[in-house]
């Protein structure tokens, strides 16, 4: 057969497979031109599709700032709770029916800030969750003040010469606190972080998977690091993949 | 058998809703196959959306799909058709 008539020319194009599961209403989103956050909901929900799981019995759960807001946008059973409370929220929503599948979804200063306790003893009582940690590397949504994954040197707007605290390495401090699956990737590395998603939706007992996604509008900006591209460009050409690596080693400098 | 071969027609193509755009050019940048550029036109918020230029390119591979931050586009693979 010859190859130009394998393909129809007027092939009507299928639906948008991710519409299913947003709230087309509240679209579009808040989220500033650049953001990553975006492309992280588009991974989690194509992850969602092709886990098999019952989307009827999944939950996603997020706290407050710019991350916060997935729960509002995904059309599944969500929960919109208070600052650093979402594992909280979610360990209850978990304890209460235990047929739940429970995502937490939140961002860098909800869930390793103020909700840092939370995590830590979430991961030490293996409580069965799926924690997304969208690390944008500030407080976004409050004027860009500095959080404890703000990496060493990068200026913020409440460390105008430059940020003089250790960081977190949030694999590590989530491994030894005994969590089941740990990963790190970036907004950039789509495929690689759908497929991550869908392994740690489908781990028994407390799964972690922290996603790197530039913030343009604050970050970016006054680290002069240029816009939400730039960060994307920088994550796919420096990032370096090391499936089974030892948590300590991977913690994160400052790009420049 | 085993080799790919070459094709003139597209594989694929884009779905683009232009009103939802916000021009970060992730799917321009991310694109395997190099099939989009910016538009030279603007959408009603002043940004410039994707545009497939390079249509014979497209594969539907989806990877502008997932890029996406702002759910504006994404790719899918023609089906080959039957009786032809």
């Amino acid at each position: 057969m010859v190859e130009e008539q394998l393909f129809d020319e007027e092939v009507a194009a299928p639906a948008n497979p991710i519409e299913s599961l947003l709230r087309m209403d509240r679209i579009p989103h808040i989220w500033c031109p650049g953001c990553g956050i975006g492309t992280t909901v588009n991974c989690f929900i194509r992850a969602l599709q092709t886990s098999g799981l019952n989307l009827d019995k999944v939950a996603v759960v997020s706290g407050i700032g710019c991350t916060g807001r997935v729960a509002g946008y995904l059309d599944l059973d969500s929960f919109h709770t208070t600052h650093g409370r979402a594992i909280p929220f979610a360990t209850g929503l978990k304890l209460a029916n235990p047929e739940l599948k429970v995502v937490v979804y939140s961002g860098d200063g909800d869930l390793t800030a103020i909700g840092g306790n939370h995590f830590i003893h979430a991961a030490r009582r293996n409580v069965d969750m799926t924690v997304i940690l969208v690390n944008n590397m500030i407080y976004g949504m409050t004027g860009g003040q500095v959080a404890p994954t703000t990496p060493l040197n990068a200026t913020a707007s409440t460390t105008p010469h430059g940020n003089f605290e250790q960081t977190f390495n949030l694999p590590f401090l989530a491994e030894s606190c005994g969590a089941v699956y740990v990963a790190r990737w970036t907004a950039s590395h789509v495929r690689h972080l759908t497929k991550s998603i869908k392994e740690a939706l489908g781990k028994k007992g407390f799964s972690f998977v922290e996603i790197l996604a530039p913030c343009p509008t604050l970050f970016s900006r006054r680290n002069k690091l240029g816009d939400g591209l730039d960060q994307m460009e920088y994550y796919q050409e420096h990032a370096e993949i090391r499936h089974g690596a030892d948590t300590k080693t991977v913690g994160m400098d400052f790009q420049s | 058998m085993s080799e790919p071969t070459p094709t003139k027609k597209a594989r694929g193509s884009v779905v683009i809703m232009a009103e939802r755009c916000k021009g970060c050019g992730f799917c321009v940048e991310f694109c395997p196959t190099d099939a989009l550029d910016l538009s030279s036109q603007y959408n009603a918020k002043g940004y410039h959306p994707p545009v497939l230029a390079r249509k014979d390119n497209c594969t539907g591979c989806d990877i502008c799909g997932m890029v996406c931050p702002d759910f504006a586009i994404y790719g899918f693979i023609k089906k080959p058709t039957k009786g032809h």
